[in-house]
């Protein structure tokens, strides 16, 4: 379990963290949001030992990480941002320093060795010099290192930053694959991700957090959220729809986009509208394209709330 | 020990996995070789000891170390690599030895590479080979003294250039402590007991004293707290600058 109580990080001209407490239990991956200078890196710092809170306390699995930095090391695997190498070591020697930094040992290392290398695909690049290998592979092999020792709890600062959509791919398979049986964190600047792998999402702006939900509960706070979305057939349709649309009593709001021929409806509070929007639609004669209901959209919600 | 055995194998990997090592050994071999036949005039003096050898040696580690270790730290810290290292369960001083240890072995290398001119003066005459053990024994603890102190410079910034300056310049004054050029800078405001004290840290009087084949307790001393010295502050500098 990771739990952080009134974590803070002050510098003497800014506080990059302020106030931040949570749990994370086994199980859950949990995505770490925010605009750039949030405090992102900073509380993942602070969870992995790397920067020293200045006030608050963190433990990962019940190790303090300022009282006993070693055992709470031991339990973290940490990717940090731009997973940093020795660009002059090949592949297979900085695996097997890891490795070794870790304690394992015999027939356990050469099993683990042997794991990382298959589960990330490094097989072909272990003769390597690190500072050659694409980013792909760079991130791959900062992969292998954090999960190693298969620690009980990972920390991903931005896992699959610049990667090609392959390799997003990829990445995103590993996390939920261990999902089940470890503590995951990660930040991400990219939305959709959160909602493809993550259980739970805190949103950090200024140092503190905004936010703390499921993406499902993040999603449907968007004024979007149950709002009913129609594409038109024919563009000159479009007054006649949007002035029908606008009359409907649910109806709070209706977004036209010219250049699609699209309208959005947007419902008041808690309404659901589709069946009148649906019903509408056939009085009217509109020729309908397209017609669905939104979920509602992250990346205003997230805008919303960091602003 | 185990995780300072590791961090000084990977370090020491890397000096020959980059042209760095053999630059370094060939430079210095190249230039106490020059030294001592031209400048030192081995030959012309007509006597079989190492004098002219050795006595060039702080000069050439003056430069020649400080750019061995300009990159100990501050290219951890450049590179980010700082960020894995100090998040894997190691102990800021484990890290410090290892690394220290790595360049100490390596330099240890390069003038354990100059043997033939100690077979060379055999060959050529009778030498003092005890004042020779000596003096080479009295090498390496400067080196390690010139170590100890580019490894805390490169720990105070992430620039290897500034790390090489101030690892010269603080190289430079410990050498020369005992002489007017550093001495002078604080005769006048200075009360006589601090410049005595400035005076007896010189790296070159207990170098000298070594070289001459008196191996003194209190010389072998001094090189060692200077080296506990400054691993210690570099522990410290790590410990406090690695996120900045």
């Amino acid at each position: 379990m990771i739990k952080t109580e009134h974590l803070c990080k002050r510098y003497p001209a800014v506080t990059a963290v302020e106030d931040v407490s949570f749990e994370v239990r086994p199980g859950e991956v949990l995505g770490f949001l925010g605009p750039n200078g949030a405090g992102k890196t900073t509380t993942m710092r602070m969870l992995a030992g790397f920067v020293t809170p200045t006030s608050g306390r963190a433990r990962i699995c019940g190790h303090d990480v300022e009282d006993a930095p070693l055992a709470a090391r031991q339990s973290v695997g940490y990717l940090p941002e731009g997973a940093p190498c020795y660009g002059e070591m090949r592949v297979s020697a900085f695996l097997a320093f890891i490795a070794e930094l870790r304690r394992l040992e015999g027939a356990r290392k050469r099993a683990r060795l042997d794991y990382v290398i298959e589960r990330l695909q490094l097989a072909s690049v272990l003769e390597r010099q690190i500072e050659t290998l694409s980013k792909g592979f760079r991130r791959r092999v900062g992969l292998a290192q954090a999960i190693m020792h298969d620690p009980p709890v990972l920390i991903l600062d931005e896992p699959t930053d610049g990667l090609d959509p392959n390799q997003k791919y990829e990445v995103r398979t590993l996390i939920e694959e261990m999902a089940h049986e470890k503590i995951i964190v990660i930040s991400t600047h990219i939305l959709e991700e959160v909602a493809a792998v993550c259980t739970r999402a805190i949103i950090i702006a200024r140092g503190r957090i905004v936010a703390d939900d499921t993406p499902l509960q993040l999603t449907s706070r968007s004024r979007y959220h149950n709002a009913v979305s129609l594409q038109l057939a024919r563009a000159e349709q479009l007054e006649t729809a949007r002035a029908a649309l606008a009359g409907l009593a649910q109806v709070e709001q209706v977004e036209v986009t010219e250049r699609e021929a699209r309208l959005t409806a947007l419902p008041r509070a808690g309404a659901m509208i589709l069946q009148e929007v649906a019903t509408l639609a056939v009085q009217q004669g509109l020729q309908l394209k397209e017609l669905h209901l939104e979920s509602g959209r992250l990346d205003e919600v997230f805008r919303t709330i960091t602003a | 020990m185990r995780n300072v055995a590791l961090i000084l194998r990977r370090e020491l990997a890397s000096y020959f996995a980059t042209p760095l090592a053999y630059v370094f050994i060939i430079i210095f071999l190249v230039l106490a070789n020059a030294f001592t036949f031209y400048i030192g005039a081995f030959y012309q003096r007509g006597q079989a000891d190492l004098r002219p050898f050795f006595m060039f040696h702080p000069w050439l580690y003056l430069f020649l170390i400080p750019a061995l270790t300009m990159k100990l730290w501050a290219e951890e810290r450049k590179s980010g690599s700082i960020e894995l290292l100090m998040t894997l369960p190691v102990k800021v001083w484990e890290a410090v030895l290892g690394k220290y240890l790595a360049a100490w072995l390596f330099t240890g290398l390069a003038l354990a590479l100059t043997f033939p001119i100690w077979i060379t003066v055999n060959y050529l005459g009778s030498p003092d080979n005890g004042v020779i053990f000596a003096s080479y024994l009295g090498s390496l603890l400067l080196a390690g003294g010139f170590l100890a102190i580019g490894s805390c410079m490169s720990a105070l910034t992430r620039n290897q250039v500034v790390a090489f300056i101030l690892g010269v310049f603080a190289c430079f004054v410990l050498l020369l402590a005992g002489y007017p050029m550093v001495l002078d800078a604080f005769r006048g405001w200075a009360p006589q007991t601090l410049i005595e004290a400035i005076a007896s840290l010189s790296l070159l009087t207990h170098f000298q004293s070594i070289t001459r084949g008196v191996l003194e307790l209190r010389d072998v001393l001094y090189f060692v707290m200077l080296i506990g010295f400054f691993l210690f502050t570099t522990t410290v500098a790590v410990d406090l600058r690695k996120a900045d």
